[in-house]
């Protein structure tokens, strides 16, 4: 299937998807008035990857910020991977923090126990 | 009319103000005072974190000015823009304070103040819970909103929500 891939904006992350290794990476500011609307075409995206997914799929959900609207529409993402996970397939949800960010923490950990597909916090650590 | 918007905004404004703005909200606005008070932010050196904390309050006050502002149309003796909500920040010993204000419909106030009252009233793992049980369970609405904003304004502020709500006119709060 087509690989989605979706440009950043000072609003809005970039998303890629790397077909070869199975990873998908959502970075950057996640904080659009509207989020419904940017994340359909990944939920949609998701719902198609879902049919045939690979053996092994990863997400690099790499954000500095994001609002609460967006928060709802990454819980419907990460309900995808869930069923995919489900579907007897190695699912795994890097969530990556920067190193004094405890909020961001916090939040990986918020829907790492509402969504069952196993997580790995990872510390950014600044040089 | 017992409330003077003027007034309001000219004492908010007095202290150590980052930025103060009254007028019409727009996705637009929002960029710029967004990108305004990052730089602002960078230059008076803020911790990191709290650097993060205040631009993740100021997004959720922005957003939910910008999806709840309700048009007056009565009883207005100046003129406004339609939708016209403002912003101060202001800061006081180290201590940053976000307020924002907007029209709201009498309608509204008991839902308002009995959320912002129940917000309150917990404790931070309450909070969590609360956050989190309403992340699950309530869909968000056609703009966007999810009844997050200020439980999560909450959280990260690790303080309690003051708030006012004046009387305009016969139908409409300043909030």
């Amino acid at each position: 299937m087509e690989p989605i891939n979706i440009e950043g904006t000072a609003k809005t992350p970039a998303i890629k998807y790397d077909p070869e290794n199975g990873i998908v990476e959502i970075k950057g500011r996640s904080i659009p008035e509207n989020s419904i609307e940017f994340y359909k075409p990944l939920v949609d995206w998701l719902e198609e990857y879902a049919k045939q997914p690979l053996k092994k799929t990863q997400v690099n959900m790499q954000l500095e910020y994001f609002n609460t609207s967006s928060s709802k529409c990454i819980l419907d993402v990460f309900k995808k991977l869930e069923a995919i996970h489900k579907a007897k397939n190695d699912v795994v949800i890097n969530w990556y923090y920067e190193e004094d960010d405890e909020d961001m923490l916090e939040a990986g950990e918020d829907y790492e126990s509402i969504i069952r597909v196993p997580f790995k916090m990872i510390e950014i650590v600044n040089e | 009319m017992s409330f003077n918007l003027k007034e309001y905004y000219t004492n908010l404004s007095k202290g150590d103000v980052i930025l103060a703005y009254k007028g019409s909200i727009t996705s637009d606005l929002i960029n710029d005072i967004l990108e305004a008070v990052e730089k602002k932010l960078e230059e008076v050196n803020a911790d990191s974190r709290l650097r993060k904390k205040i631009y993740n309050v100021l997004v959720e006050s922005l957003q939910n000015l910008f999806h709840h502002i309700e048009m007056v149309h009565e009883g207005i003796e100046e003129e406004l823009d339609p939708k016209f909500g403002i912003l101060v920040i202001d800061r006081e010993n180290e201590i940053y304070k976000i307020t924002t204000g907007n029209f709201v419909n009498a309608k509204r106030i008991k839902f308002l103040k009995e959320k912002i009252d129940k917000i309150n009233s917990l404790t931070k793992d309450e909070l969590k819970d609360m956050y989190k049980f309403i992340l699950n369970h309530q869909r968000l609405s056609a703009k966007g909103g999810g009844g997050l904003g200020l439980v999560d304004i909450a959280r990260k502020s690790g303080n309690k929500l003051e708030y006012a709500f004046y009387n305009y006119s016969d139908n409409y709060y300043f909030f």
